[in-house]
């Protein structure tokens, strides 16, 4: 017989793979095996800053979904956020000799370079949908093309985020499918989602002076990139949902500037206060 | 777990079904009953599922079926369907002893 245990496997026979995680990070920096330049740390803290705000975000369903099973489900996908603006993070910290921590809980809202579709409010199960299929569709464009980032530590936090994020879209699109063709109602939410969210998404695929840069060195992915096959699959489900692809003006983009809309400083309270309260505190 | 679902509980559209969910956890093995979740069909069953019995790395597949398409043995009857084979020795092969001549069995 096989010598390996089988079956009923306990929580302590995880065997996590090759995942990378950001205490692997946290050492590769602290040790100088990794060090990120002033560009693609900035360039990761506009990642892990989308990852957060929206893990924040996500948090909030958890005893508020329509049924237990999509409580579990929305905050799975908060942890899979969570965890990748820890790594993204972590990483961009190398450079300013600062932690996850420090930049998470201890910066002010201007320092904050999330696009505004992270930090809109969740509103009905539609309109957080609705964030989701823009947000996964994104993401998935993304962090496919980042794994070949010249950057390795850029590529390998990619290599792990992909898959997570395939499975956010996966989630997002059968809600679009099933909202759209349930009831009356639902279909009506759907669609007010749709139109509430879709203005953020032109912000997600503009271009600026440092994608531009890190885009000649092969470190990051020109967001204009992914805006065709962005549109052709979300397309493709919008259809057939027998939805529009809705239209109207583009809202003002500035998050990764640091121009957020009040939204954003009404979470970020509820997000630091209790490290901001208690500085160094753990468990 | 073993009360029948009144008819109430299917004709009712804004409850989502009850599913039953089996795991396998690595190649190989039998996939086995891992619990039940609530969802609207079997696509999301299979997600709920996934999120929610596979999230510590023990499965290599899935399946759902809807808790309706089982049929149980009634545990009342515990003595007429199981008991039988009791006193039954016979039936297990270490009843026999090894004919002569027989070397390798």
């Amino acid at each position: 017989m096989n010598a390996v245990p089988m079956g009923n496997e306990s929580a302590t026979r995880i065997t996590p793979g090759n995942a990378l995680r950001p205490e692997d990070i946290a050492l590769e920096v602290r040790t100088g095996l990794a060090k990120p330049t002033e560009d693609v740390a900035e360039y990761a803290l506009r990642l892990g800053d989308d990852g957060l705000i929206l893990a924040q975000r996500l948090g909030h369903w958890i005893s508020r979904g329509p049924e237990l099973e999509e409580d579990v489900a929305l905050g799975n996908i908060a942890l899979d956020q969570l965890g990748h603006a820890r790594s993204f993070l972590t990483y961009a910290g190398g450079a300013w000799d600062k932690t996850e921590d420090d930049l998470a809980y201890f910066r002010r809202e201007h320092e904050f370079r999330s696009a505004a579709i992270f930090e809109q409010p969740n509103g009905d199960f539609a309109a957080t949908i609705a964030r989701q299929f823009i947000v996964s569709y994104y993401q998935f464009e993304l962090y496919r093309r980042l794994t070949e980032s010249s950057d390795a530590t850029l590529a390998a936090i990619a290599a792990k985020a992909v898959k997570e994020v395939d499975y956010h879209r996966d989630h997002s699109a059968q809600w679009v499918l099933r909202l759209a063709g349930g009831t009356e109602e639902s279909r009506t939410r759907m669609i007010q989602g749709l139109k509430q969210m879709w203005p953020y998404v032109a912000e997600l695929f503009q271009d600026d002076e440092l994608t531009t840069r890190l885009a000649e060195t092969g470190a990051a992915v020109e967001p204009s990139s992914l805006k065709a096959d962005f549109d052709r699959l979300t397309g493709e489900i919008l259809a057939e949902a027998e939805l529009e692809v809705p239209d109207g003006p583009a809202a003002p983009g500035g998050g990764r500037h640091g121009r957020h809309s009040e939204n954003l400083g009404y979470l970020l309270a509820e997000m630091q206060v209790l490290a901001r309260e208690h500085p160094g505190a753990s468990w | 777990m073993n009360e029948s679902k009144g008819p109430e509980a299917t004709t009712d559209r804004n409850a989502w079904g009850l599913w039953e969910v089996f795991v396998r956890s690595s190649r190989g093995l039998s996939h086995v009953h891992a619990g039940s979740l609530h969802a609207p069909d079997a696509a999301m069953a299979l997600r709920n599922a996934r999120d929610l019995y596979t999230r510590r790395n023990e499965g290599v597949s899935i399946w759902v079926v809807p808790a309706d398409a089982i049929a149980a043995s009634d545990p009342d009857s515990k003595g007429s369907f199981f008991e039988s084979p009791q006193g039954k020795d016979y039936r297990h092969a270490t009843y026999y002893t090894k004919s002569e001549g027989v070397k390798h069995l």
